[in-house]
């Protein structure tokens, strides 16, 4: 069985875990902008990047998170080690 | 240099109220807000009555990014900050931020926030902790939020004394006001109603534990047995008074006129305890008769040894029953770094009503020779006040407010 994780997930892990920005509209077109514009700095990374590790069990390399500065970038990198897991 | 210090705005969350008004309306007439623990089931526990905070809802009044980053102490400091911002008629924007800073107490942290992520830790692993609790925990948690909040850059700290630290926090705002700073947050929010705060605090053995709300803190009462523990705190904004008369500033509550601070002697060294040198320090300090000074808002500790010597203290300074005493804080059980900056607003209120609000449920034990106001409020004029708090290992600190002219 295949997972994905999709935009969606991303956005509901993002709020579960670090809330959003006043002002940040997270259901506009948000895929392409960075996640420090977003309002998510480092630490509210980490927490995301650990949530999604539990909950899909993916594992990230130390420079997962500071490698992907998009929900676009991010979502595709989740997805491509979903794929690997299963392809093993 | 020693400019005058003044408070030109609160914020305050207790077990009696939030906001200023709230708090005063209540305290006034002596509502007792002391009940049984709702926090968690504190069934199986020896002591179960504590002061707790009803109907604060932080998400009403916090952004959602604030709310997984926060323990309850935090969030009522944040909402608490706004407030006296309001309250004192400045935003955080009108003053440039590297001459405003923040300097609170804490006494035991972020306790409820702690425990949660230990539960993760040892129930389903280190990868379900936070990494909010990298900070979330820490004693200089609340200062740092409120700074990041509001652009407060200025000099900034947390002190550690425990329920000393509320009024040892006023003091280092104090400093830094008089050497340069426009405005300092200051005060102290404790909120630890939760199994491991419970027990932290019961391992010092000095909480009550008998189940009446109204029979279990009589602080100077032949019955005192022990404190009941509340939740929350107050914070001030000091200014320097001309600063603050400069920018118009309208709610000028009072001076932050003397300080002093002792530590007690070893145990059995057989010296005197160190409150009554922390008093006369503070009265030099503010260059006060103890005769000036119109009511002692007393720590208040609730156990027989404790009382003892603070009426001792009071009595050695100011004559016997020479000085209207009074302890609130029987209403909301001991906030720990919470319940001195508290006091100050109360004594602060005092003297705007004309007020002394009263030790409630307790009569007063004939051993101490004060004049403790129990029952209901007094009416006096409130001219000048001493705010006294002990911390648990010795820690004593009293300071001075004296009404702005």
């Amino acid at each position: 069985m295949s997972q994905e994780f999709t935009i969606d997930d991303l956005k509901r892990i993002l709020l579960e875990g670090a809330g959003a920005d006043e002002g940040v509209d997270l259901d506009s077109d948000i895929l392409d902008t960075d996640f420090e514009e977003l309002g998510y700095e480092s630490l509210a990374l980490l927490e995301t990047g650990g949530r999604i590790e539990r909950e899909y069990g993916v594992s990230f390399d130390d420079d997962t998170l500071a490698e992907n500065r998009t929900p676009r970038a991010l979502v595709a990198t989740v997805n491509a080690l979903l794929k690997d897991a299963v392809g093993v | 240099m020693t400019a005058k210090v003044v408070i030109t705005g609160i914020g305050v969350a207790t077990p009696n109220g939030l906001g200023v008004d709230d708090y005063w309306a209540a305290t006034r007439v002596g509502k007792n807000a002391i009940g049984p623990v709702t926090r968690f089931d504190a069934a199986q526990y020896p002591s179960k009555l504590a002061g707790e905070i009803h109907d604060f809802t932080a998400e009403d009044h916090l952004p959602s990014r604030l709310i997984p980053q926060t323990d309850r102490m935090t969030r009522l400091a944040l909402v608490a900050a706004d407030c006296a911002f309001e309250d004192a008629g400045v935003k955080p924007g009108d003053i440039p931020e590297f001459d405003m800073g923040v300097v609170t107490a804490s006494a035991s942290g972020g306790f409820e926030f702690g425990q949660n992520e230990l539960k993760k830790l040892w129930g389903q692993g280190s990868q379900y902790v936070s990494a909010y609790q990298s900070f979330a925990w820490f004693y200089a948690v609340n200062s740092g939020q409120i700074s990041i909040r509001n652009g407060m850059r200025g000099p900034s700290g947390v002190v550690v004394s425990d329920q000393a630290g509320g009024l040892d926090a006023i003091a280092q705002a104090r400093r830094q006001i008089r050497k340069g700073s426009k405005l300092i947050f200051s005060g102290g929010f404790d909120a630890s109603i939760c199994p491991w705060g419970w027990v932290a605090q019961l391992a010092g053995g000095l909480m009550s534990t008998d189940e009446n709300p109204e029979r279990a803190y009589l602080p100077f009462d032949p019955d005192a047995n022990g404190y009941v523990p509340g939740e929350g705190g107050a914070l001030l904004i000091l200014e320097d008074a001309e600063a603050a008369r400069g920018r118009g500033a309208t709610n000028i509550y009072g001076e932050i006129a003397g300080y002093g601070a002792t530590f007690d002697p070893k145990p059995g060294s057989g010296r005197e305890p160190g409150l009554r040198r922390a008093i006369e320090a503070a009265l030099a300090d503010a260059g006060l008769e103890a005769g000036d000074i119109d009511v002692v808002f007393a720590d208040a500790a609730g156990t027989p040894e404790l009382d003892r010597i603070e009426a001792d203290a009071i009595s050695a300074v100011f004559g016997p029953g020479r000085v209207p005493v009074t302890a609130p804080k029987t209403m909301t059980g001991r906030l720990y770094s919470g319940a001195a900056p508290v006091d100050v607003v109360a004594a602060v209120l005092a003297m705007r009503e004309g007020l002394i609000p009263p030790t409630t449920n307790v009569t007063l034990s004939p051993e101490y020779d004060i004049d403790l106001v129990t029952g209901t409020a007094r009416p006096a004029p409130v001219r000048a006040a001493l705010v006294l708090a002990r911390g648990y290992g010795g820690f004593n600190s009293a300071v001075v407010v004296r009404a702005a002219d």
